[in-house]
């Protein structure tokens, strides 16, 4: 076997790298190009999907189940009255032990009325039994590899390159594949349109340069929203990486969420 | 009065135990009865589809009498396999999406495909390929409407000498061998449609394309017994006695497969005990103790396994008439369990939350598109179009010229 390496070898190889590192982006922007006139999404004319990259962050240890956010979602995105919730609200009741049960901790009780748009009635334990209690708004967990748009049959729901994960609904076939696949049951069949539906991060707004409906209406800034590749100065999604170890749900799926959440406990999934 | 409306509304609203994820609490499943059919329409044409090419391949030829039955069979539930599916799309007129740009990563785009290679490629031609002698000998011997409807079927094709149909048959041979691995492919790939669902434990299994593969063999064998039996009773016919020991000496095999299968994959779920068990647990215990333990289980595989394996023991000794009364007894068990065994994926996979922390229950409406009406008439359908291909083709007064150890 010959093993000279001649300069014509070398700079071939060196140009075909070179073509590879610059035919990437160019396939990426055209990509996102094609996506851009083809698929129907809320986007603001002239919005460059490739310029930014949206992410939520939650912190538990603010929310105090106020159900504004649920509500204020349902209003802004027509979500149909029932059980169809782009977000909602959970409350974690973990009461003590049993005494000489030699257990750590009691029973876990999780409830979410109405998806927690109105708040919460008193919890049925009485308070001196609870060990803990804590609220966890839910939401889409943008998937860094999100089993709803793998298993989609026309495609009709994709990651946008801003990190949004959405559904076009003039091309979902209403098979209901995503909703079996999301894991943390994000995902629900409009029954108007008769197509999935989910969080889309307020994708009306967010490229007008608008919050979404939660974060903005949320009085404790419990839901943290920003955009990693313009971070301000003060950032709050900076800040919140900042200070907290955070932690995703159902990590061992393999989705990668990039979704995190800080405060919260082990029952949550 | 208000009061009157409040409890009426209560009565309808579902029913749950524990905690589910609020878009999970409606009424009814997102997948019921019609995607419990698409597998089990699916399932039976694989089976038929095998059950006749014991005849094609492995040239078994006891089995020759019910050759045409079986491909007939497999071709009528093939026709309307894709029904329910279409019927359940939130847009239906959509449906050609799947084809037309197709997303490839999706388990579920690939049907199309399968199903147009299946329909297209293997069944319709092997099945032309069979009959094409008969159907200018037919077209030249039948009057009216029927003669020219035969005439038809020959697309023009009318030569009869020794080599073409030699030729035919060689095609069709070789057509029956590609149809093995696309029977399987077909059905396998149904099974992965749940099996790749990871979010749900009671479906994202490895084992799930295999099970189906299996229980898909059983109950197209089972349909065939069946269907051999009744269309024999019609006709007031004979039943011969060794084609359909034969075929029950396949279908006890292959429930034997199948249940070694299925009681692995419980045996390794029991032993796993992941996330999710004890939830799959209380499913098996109590939602779905009539159609599992009783259903799929005692019903559907112990019952036919003990009256299928005694006459693998001792059929010289059991007379005819025992005989086929257990035979027909196992195939309408068998094909009871099966359809069970889908509807305790299908639904069962969707009566517990994805939060792990409570239970649904679902209670089958009558009329409506997810009733038990439109799945009577689905299930149904296939049966009154075999019974239209059994006039036209396998009609007692047209003599075939296929005769045993073809091809």
């Amino acid at each position: 076997m010959s093993l000279k390496t001649s300069r014509r070898s070398v700079l071939g190889k060196i140009g075909a790298t070179l073509v590879g590192l610059m035919a990437a982006p160019v396939a990426r922007t055209a990509k996102a190009a094609v996506q851009k006139v083809l698929v129907t999404t809320g986007a603001a004319k002239g919005y460059d999907p490739t310029k930014h990259k949206w992410v939520m962050a939650i912190d538990a240890n603010r929310c105090i189940g106020c159900g504004l956010c649920a509500e204020a979602c349902k209003k802004e995105n027509h979500v149909p009255e029932g059980p169809y919730f782009r977000t909602w609200i959970e409350r974690y009741v973990i009461t003590r032990p049993a005494p000489g049960s030699g257990a750590p901790r009691g029973e876990t009780l999780v409830d979410c009325p109405e998806g927690g748009m109105h708040g919460f009635p008193p919890p049925s334990v009485p308070k001196d039994q609870i060990q803990h209690s804590f609220f966890v708004p839910k939401l889409c967990n943008l998937c860094h590899r999100s089993p709803c748009t793998q298993v989609c049959p026309v495609g009709a729901t994709f990651d946008a390159p801003d990190g949004a994960v959405l559904i076009d609904p003039k091309y979902c076939i209403g098979c209901g594949f995503c909703i079996q696949a999301c894991p943390y049951g994000c995902r629900f069949l409009n029954p108007i349109t008769k197509t999935a539906e989910k969080c889309t991060l307020c994708y009306h707004r967010i490229t007008r340069g608008l919050k979404p409906a939660c974060v903005e209406v949320c009085p404790t800034q419990a839901r943290v929203f920003g955009d990693l590749k313009n971070p301000a100065p003060d950032d709050p999604i900076k800040q919140f990486y900042q200070n907290n170890l955070v932690q995703a749900l159902k990590p061992h799926l393999g989705t990668e969420p990039r979704l995190f959440y800080a405060g919260i406990d082990k029952e949550v999934r | 009065m208000t009061n009157t409306v409040t409890n009426v509304v209560l009565e309808l609203m579902p029913h749950f135990e524990g905690y589910v994820y609020p878009n999970e609490a409606t009424q009814q499943p997102l997948w019921s009865v019609l995607i419990v059919l698409y597998p089990y329409i699916t399932g039976l044409v694989a089976g038929a589809f095998i059950m006749a090419s014991l005849v094609r391949v492995f040239n078994v030829k006891a089995l020759e009498p019910v050759y045409r039955l079986s491909m007939l069979t497999a071709f009528a539930f093939l026709l309307c396999a894709p029904l329910p599916l279409l019927f359940h799309l939130g847009h239906p007129e959509r449906c050609f999406e799947v084809m037309m740009t197709p997303h490839l990563t999706s388990p579920m785009a690939i049907f199309g495909f399968i199903y147009a290679w299946y329909l297209m490629a293997v069944l319709l031609l092997e099945l032309w390929f069979d009959y094409r002698r008969d159907f200018v000998q037919w077209s030249e011997t039948t009057p009216g409407f029927k003669g020219i409807l035969y005439r038809l079927f020959t697309v023009g094709v009318t030569d009869t000498s020794e080599p073409a149909v030699n030729l035919d048959h060689r095609i069709g041979h070789i057509l029956s061998i590609v149809g093995i691995p696309s029977a399987f492919l077909l059905h396998g790939y149904v099974g992965f449609i749940f099996g790749s669902v990871k979010a749900n434990p009671w479906w994202g299994n490895s084992l799930m394309p295999i099970i189906f593969i299996m229980s898909a063999m059983v109950s197209g064998i089972a349909l065939c017994v069946f269907n051999y039996m009744v269309l024999t009773w019609i006709r007031r016919k004979k039943v011969d006695m060794k084609c359909l020991d034969v075929m029950c000496m396949f279908l006890f095999y292959a429930l034997v497969m199948d249940f070694a299968i299925e009681a692995l994959d419980w045996v390794h779920r029991i032993y796993s005990a992941e996330e999710g068990f004890q939830v799959m647990q209380y499913m098996a215990r109590e939602k779905l103790f009539y159609t599992l333990s009783l259903g799929q289980v005692t019903g559907g595989t112990l019952v036919p396994l003990l009256l299928l394996g005694i006459l693998q023991l001792i059929r010289k000794r059991v007379p005819e008439l025992g005989r086929r009364r257990m035979y027909f007894t196992s195939a309408v068990l068998i094909l009871l369990g099966v359809l069970a065994m889908r509807w305790n994926v299908v639904i069962g996979g969707q009566l517990f939350s994805k939060s792990l922390r409570g239970i649904m229950s679902y209670k089958m409406e009558f009329a409506g598109l997810e009733g038990w009406y439109m799945g009577a008439v689905l299930f149904i359908l296939p049966f009154i179009i075999l019974t239209v291909f059994i006039k036209l083709f396998l009609s007692e007064k047209l003599s075939s010229q296929r005769t045993s150890g073809q091809g």
